[in-house]
């Protein structure tokens, strides 16, 4: 379904006027929403697919012969081969449809329990969040392989010598965030599959924070598998992605056992389905499946490089104005890094910090971040963490800053 | 003083500050005068089960009556506290454990008590209920 979207140049009050939910207040203040690595906006385009799907052509996909079963099967279909070209996809059947990025990890880690022994090696980075750690760590309990670790640095980039010195042939999976949720620093991705691929290690990117701040090229990165969700592209929550090769999809085992997957079932053997169903059992997300597509559509009319550059610059302004608040501490300063700013100000709790600034207005994420091991690596409880969007405005930035200096003044 | 009467003296109390900004540095200053929890006892076995902040309540018995101390690592919730042990500490396990928290309510703390509430104010009330219970089942 086109959804005719077009933006000329880069006009963040036009841009503002997309998404319904701005215009809303705040405990009596106007929202400052600066809490998008968590989930971003929703613009009404994709509300209105939603609507539209529900309103008009809701049916079961996929087996239906009736017109509405087809009109339902079409706009699924097609929002898959929208994600097929916009992350540059061999082939449409190596997008999987998940419910969202833990989702997509855990089909591929339950699926190696089959081909790891004990004494393999798994690789993390030090810096994931906890749904990049938990289901290998569960892996390795099954199978008896040794999960390592790749460390950071102070500025929160990886040491990627000791990542050389790591890999051998024991190797046998890398996974790595494409973007650091609680630093913000976007990895060197295209090194690590390089590197992990010589030694015959199968690389998982997780690019969960990655997708709304840039366009990753699947083809190009030559990744085995790569992961995201819809809802931090400003689809909806519930959906996401996972991209396989064709030769590993083929080779995992089915995830769950349903109805969708399989090719002929006796009591005795059930055969399964072909790519993608094979790990789609059951009924999809079929509204949400077709609004991921269309937030797609929306993201590519404003364009990613655009989208970038703006948020480059609003980066630039936030680290700079936060830094002249006396006390201030910016927790990951990667060379490289992206629209988030995990901070803390003095002694100060960040949840402290968190409830005062919500009383103004202002939405930012406070807490560990779900990325428990970074927090120990500095030995801070948590941060504070602002995350900006291509919605954002200069004077957000400025509501945020007095918002922490009217909540430094009250907590200490 | 009877609990319900120490309720009302709070919300007499925050009653008189018009904004919400005057409640919470009301909040907080209260917190700085809460009964400390000696620092041997911040132990994980005194740990409340918070989301983002820690919270340690120690309780002991004292002529019938329950004493608790109690600390956090920040300060909005230490005022929390600090108000939750106004209300319970120095009462009997009975009174306590028949204690509503409505005041909480009418002092405009009302979001605190939402369950996912990261502060765990929700967590601290049944936590200091259960040392109540505790106690009560040791007396009878």
């Amino acid at each position: 379904m086109e959804t005719g979207i077009k933006h000329i140049s880069f006009d963040v009050e036009k841009i503002r006027k997309d998404f319904p939910i701005l215009k809303r207040m705040v405990n009596g203040y106007p929202l400052v929403y600066l809490d998008n690595a968590a989930t971003s906006q929703k613009p009404q385009v994709v509300i209105d697919a939603l609507v539209d799907y529900y309103s008009n052509y809701n049916a079961n996909i996929h087996r239906g012969v009736h017109s509405l079963s087809q009109e339902a099967t079409n706009a699924y279909e097609q929002s898959r081969a929208k994600i097929q070209k916009h992350f540059n996809i061999k082939n449409a059947h190596e997008v999987i449809f998940t419910s969202g990025t833990t989702h997509g990890i855990n089909i591929v880690a339950s699926g190696f329990s089959e081909f790891l022994k004990p004494g393999d090696e798994l690789l993390v980075s030090a810096m994931e969040h906890h749904s990049n750690i938990v289901p290998w760590q569960m892996l390795c309990e099954h199978t008896g392989a040794v999960l390592k670790v790749i460390p950071m640095n102070q500025e929160g980039e990886l040491e990627m010598l000791e990542f050389v010195s790591l890999l051998s042939n024991k190797t046998k999976l890398v996974f790595v965030n494409h973007i650091s949720n609680a630093l913000g620093t976007i990895n060197p991705i295209e090194e690590i599959i390089e590197k992990a691929h010589k030694v015959g290690a199968v690389v998982l990117i997780d690019g969960a924070q990655a997708c709304s701040h840039l366009k990753p090229d699947l083809q190009a990165l030559n990744v085995d598998f790569y992961v995201t969700s819809a809802h931090k592209m400003c689809g909806p929550t519930g959906v996401g992605m996972l991209y396989g090769k064709e030769e590993w999809l083929t080779k995992l085992p089915p995830y769950q056992g349903g109805g969708e997957m399989i090719k002929e079932v006796t009591f005795e053997k059930t055969s399964f389905a072909g790519l993608p169903h094979k790990f789609e059992a059951g009924t999809p997300n079929i509204a949400d499946g077709i609004a991921f597509g269309v937030a797609i559509d929306y993201l590519n009319a404003i364009g990613f490089e655009k989208i970038a550059a703006y948020e480059n610059q609003i980066l630039e302004y936030a680290t700079k104005r936060l830094l002249e608040i006396e006390g201030l501490k910016i927790y990951g300063t990667a060379k490289n890094k992206t629209s988030v700013i995990s901070f803390n100000i003095g002694e100060i709790h960040p949840y402290d910090i968190g409830t005062i600034v919500d009383k103004l207005g202002v939405a930012v994420r406070t807490g560990h971040h779900c990325a428990q091991p970074i927090m120990d690596f500095y030995k801070i409880p948590g941060t504070v963490r602002a995350s900006f969007a291509f919605y954002n405005t200069f004077q957000e930035i400025d509501t945020l800053i007095n918002a922490l200096q009217k909540a430094k003044q009250m907590l200490t | 003083m009877e609990i319900k009467d120490i309720q009302q003296e709070i919300i007499e109390e925050f009653a008189f500050f018009d904004d919400w900004m005057q409640r919470y540095e009301h909040m907080i200053s209260i917190g700085k005068t809460m009964p400390l929890i000696e620092e041997k006892n911040k132990t994980e076995d005194f740990l409340i089960q918070g989301c983002q902040s820690k919270v340690w309540v120690y309780p002991e018995l004292k002529d019938g009556k329950i004493i608790f101390t109690a600390d956090s690592d920040a300060i909005i919730t230490k005022g929390i506290v600090a108000i939750l042990l106004r209300v319970f500490s120095n009462q009997t396990p009975e009174d306590i454990l028949k204690a509503d928290t409505i005041f909480i309510d009418e002092i405009g703390l009302k979001e605190h008590l939402s369950p996912t509430r990261a502060n765990g104010l929700v967590s601290m009330i049944k936590q200091l209920k259960m040392y109540a219970l505790a106690y009560k089942s040791q007396q009878n």
